[in-house]
């Protein structure tokens, strides 16, 4: 036993920014990306809020249109590629997996750090726009062949975007050599937590599927700075090509940003009913199953973009396919709270309302993946309620979920329990009004990245802009609650929710090395019973 | 697989393995975005494809794949040097091997400048003017092509000159093995190895189909 025993990691290690910035500390890094990662989702959010500010009333105008094309676009980058792609395996993978597994950091710490270094160097890039070029106005796919002919400064916004890919990337192998080699002894496949079997399928996607973004990007660049043709029809190329080669990517890249929120969710339901997972093994292979389908329906689309009947046909049918392990894990959510000894804390909340949320996403997704009602509701508002509602409604609140789940682990504190439930209930709320509406409008015909709409979408698009201000509201109560809980809050006990996995077994937070003793598994992840927790 | 325990700094020969082969996927899909647009045009534009490839120097292609196998030989014996503890002998091999590197990226200068001297490069007036629509596309992807594999030579001969100054640093008697210094080695020989082998794909694809 040394003197560091019973020290944080807090406590231990170079102090100052530099401590934190080079630090090779997984947990220090899953903190550095929250924290850059809170920032660039607040700019997002304000992006957006101005937005839907925009839309309020028919013809009413507070910016420009093409300022409002950068809105979007920037709103769109900032969303997916800095919050909702690196969002949880990130910030909860990085801090969580090497404590859930038992190890004392993940397979490679200092490509860790390069890639955080990546990330950070990536959105400098992105934010560099604003003041040299123009911010781009592209919306963010960069669909050729605008994105080839744009006055602005699209050139440095894709390359950031390759930047932020590679960093992915690098989260991603690093991931899957942790999982692969450095679980504690006894821990077999599976009795591993089902987050590390979701950041293990994450994993497999972002190292097959980013590095075709990367290239597709950098032709981008290329393009604009020799002029070679591949998408542009005046030379002999072909714009639909460039929507393939980003779709090969970008529609996995959904399950990237959907697939570790599940692996939260399965962590949580669990949890908050005191009862062992229903159907384990099920709820992780559907995981790997997401990941391998996923990969084969990025033509859904370009069903309005020129393809041959049996390619639509084929594209559709995989498309319905996702469907199925995705309710796997619904039916085992729902199969896991049935008979549970229910404790509706805050963390619970916002995963029964991720799978009410996630549901209409994905149903509303098979209502697009049907041939005849795409071609109807393709390019309106409908695809942006959609999406909302699953990378929102899902990974959104998924994230906070497992914020409020983690929060005392990470750093040590208990949050009040009321305002964090006034804060979901907030935010709940407003999301619904926020978005909902635009699955009507959207059904009318409203189409989307309009900076204007004809006078009968009035209605839903007013409902629209004031839910956006619930929701934000919401979001105000939560970060105030947070923020005032890190200097005031309760010293967190080890274990407050009386959770079976690993990282509860240690201090909160935890120390510098995460366990005094590497621990040996002979239980499986959600044991209750067996660990004494419940009594059998 | 049998997991291991964890450490700060634990030298895993194992997981380095998968850690590298697992980079060279995406090195593959990097590439492969690019093969997949040659696949597409060359079904689009056959015709064109197998005029504009009679523009492109067999001779210099084929001198260009010998150089390259022959580095990935020395690569080899580098490695194989190194892991029988003889350092000396692995440098003289790692050096043969940026040697190649550097004739490669000599020979590919010279082939690069006399098509941009005969006016053919992405974007020129003369491509615009007398060619048909799947040249330019071939010329275009050939300078693509081509370009991010130099690139990689280039990137995969200073992945190169470091090992060589790790091995030089060795300490006389130290077993390279224990180090950590042949899996260092090991994983930059699977990087010019991959970098060899998309060229071994490159070359027919571009050279020989005429």
């Amino acid at each position: 036993m040394t003197e560091e025993t019973g020290k944080s990691f807090y406590e231990t290690g170079r102090p100052g920014i530099r401590g934190w910035i080079f630090s090779t500390d997984h947990k220090r890094i899953g903190l550095l990306y929250l924290t850059s990662m809170l920032t660039f989702f607040t700019v997002g959010v304000c992006l957006g809020l101005t937005m839907r500010l925009q839309l309020m009333f028919p013809g009413h105008s507070i910016v420009p249109a093409h300022v409002y094309n950068s809105l979007y676009t920037l709103h769109g980058v900032i969303m997916i590629f800095l919050f909702v792609i690196p969002g949880l395996p990130a910030v909860f993978g990085n801090f969580m997996l090497p404590l859930m597994l038992g190890a004392e950091d993940v397979a490679f710490p200092r490509i860790n750090l390069l890639s955080w270094w990546l990330f950070v160097t990536g959105a400098g890039l992105a934010l560099l726009t604003i003041f040299f070029g123009g911010l781009p106005d592209t919306g963010w796919t960069f669909y050729a062949p605008y994105s080839i002919r744009s006055g602005q400064n699209v050139s440095l916004a894709v390359f950031a975007a390759f930047i932020l890919g590679f960093s992915s990337i690098l989260t991603g192998l690093n991931f899957v050599v942790t999982i692969h080699r450095l679980r504690a002894k006894g821990m077999g496949w599976f009795k591993m937590p089902l987050f590390a079997w979701g950041l293990y399928a994450t994993g497999w996607i972002q190292i097959l599927a980013t590095p075709v973004v990367g290239i597709t990007l950098l032709l981008i660049l290329v393009e604009r700075i020799f002029h070679i043709g591949l998408f542009d029809p005046t030379i002999g190329g072909d714009p639909v090509l460039y929507q393939h080669l980003f779709w090969i990517y970008s529609h996995p890249a959904v399950y990237i940003m959907i697939l570790p929120a599940m692996g939260a969710i399965s962590e949580i339901v669990p949890t908050f009913s005191r009862r062992t997972i229903f159907g384990y093994k099920m709820i992780a292979f559907s995981s790997m199953a997401i990941a391998i389908v996923g990969y084969l329906v990025w033509g859904h689309h370009m069903f309005t973009s020129g393809m041959s009947n049996t390619a639509r046909a084929v594209f559709s049918l995989l498309t319905f396919l996702v469907a199925i392990p995705t309710a796997v894990k619904v039916f085992n959510w729902l199969a896991t709270l049935y008979k549970g000894s229910i404790v509706l804390q805050t963390p619970l909340l916002f995963a029964l309302s991720f799978i009410f949320l996630f549901s209409i996403g994905g149903f509303t997704g098979l209502i697009q993946g049907a041939l005849s009602t795409d071609i109807h509701l393709h390019d309106t508002t409908f695809i942006v309620a959609h999406f909302h509602y699953t990378m929102f409604g899902g990974t959104g609140f998924a994230f906070f979920g497992a914020l409020h789940y983690w929060f005392p682990k990470m750093f040590g504190r208990m949050y009040k329990e009321k305002p964090a439930k006034l804060g979901w209930l907030l935010m709940f709320l407003g999301f619904n009004f926020l978005y909902f509406p635009l699955f009507i409008a959207g059904f009318m015909g409203q189409p989307r990245r309009y900076y204007d709409y004809l006078p009968k979408f009035a209605v839903p698009n007013l409902v629209s802009t004031i839910g956006s201000w619930i929701l934000v509201a919401g979001l105000i109560v939560l970060a105030v609650n947070l923020i005032r809980a890190l200097r005031f809050g309760e010293k967190a006990p080890a274990n407050p929710w009386k959770a079976a996995t690993l990282e509860w077994e240690t201090s909160s937070p935890p120390p510098l090395e995460n366990f005094v003793e590497p621990p040996v598994v002979t239980q499986g992840p959600y044991d209750f019973v067996g660990k004494g927790l419940v009594k059998g | 697989m049998e997991p291991v325990e964890g450490s700060h700094e634990h030298s895993d020969y194992i997981g380095a393995k998968i850690g590298m082969w697992l980079f060279l996927f995406t090195e593959v899909l990097l590439f492969g975005g690019l093969f997949l647009c040659y696949a597409v045009y060359r079904h689009r534009y056959a015709q064109d494809f197998h005029s504009a490839a009679h523009e492109l120097n067999a001779v210099l292609g084929c001198v260009n794949t010998l150089v390259l196998l022959t580095s990935s030989l020395t690569m080899a014996l580098a490695i194989s040097a190194l892991q029988k503890n003889r350092p000396g002998l692995s440098r003289f091999y790692l050096w043969a091997t940026i040697g190649c590197a550097v004739i490669f990226l000599g020979i590919k200068y010279v082939e690069w400048g006399a098509k941009i001297h005969h006016g053919i490069y992405p974007g020129s007036e003369h491509l615009m003017a007398n060619f048909n629509p799947g040249e330019r596309l071939f010329f275009g992807l050939y300078f693509s092509m081509t370009g991010l594999h130099g690139l990689h030579v280039i990137i995969g001969g200073i992945v190169l000159l470091c090992v060589e100054r790790i091995v030089a640093k060795l300490p006389r008697g130290e077993d390279p093995g224990e180090s950590g210094t042949v899996t260092i080695i090991e994983n930059a020989g699977l990087y010019w190895h991959l970098v060899d082998i998309i060229w071994v794909y490159l070359f027919p694809l571009y050279y020989l189909l005429t």
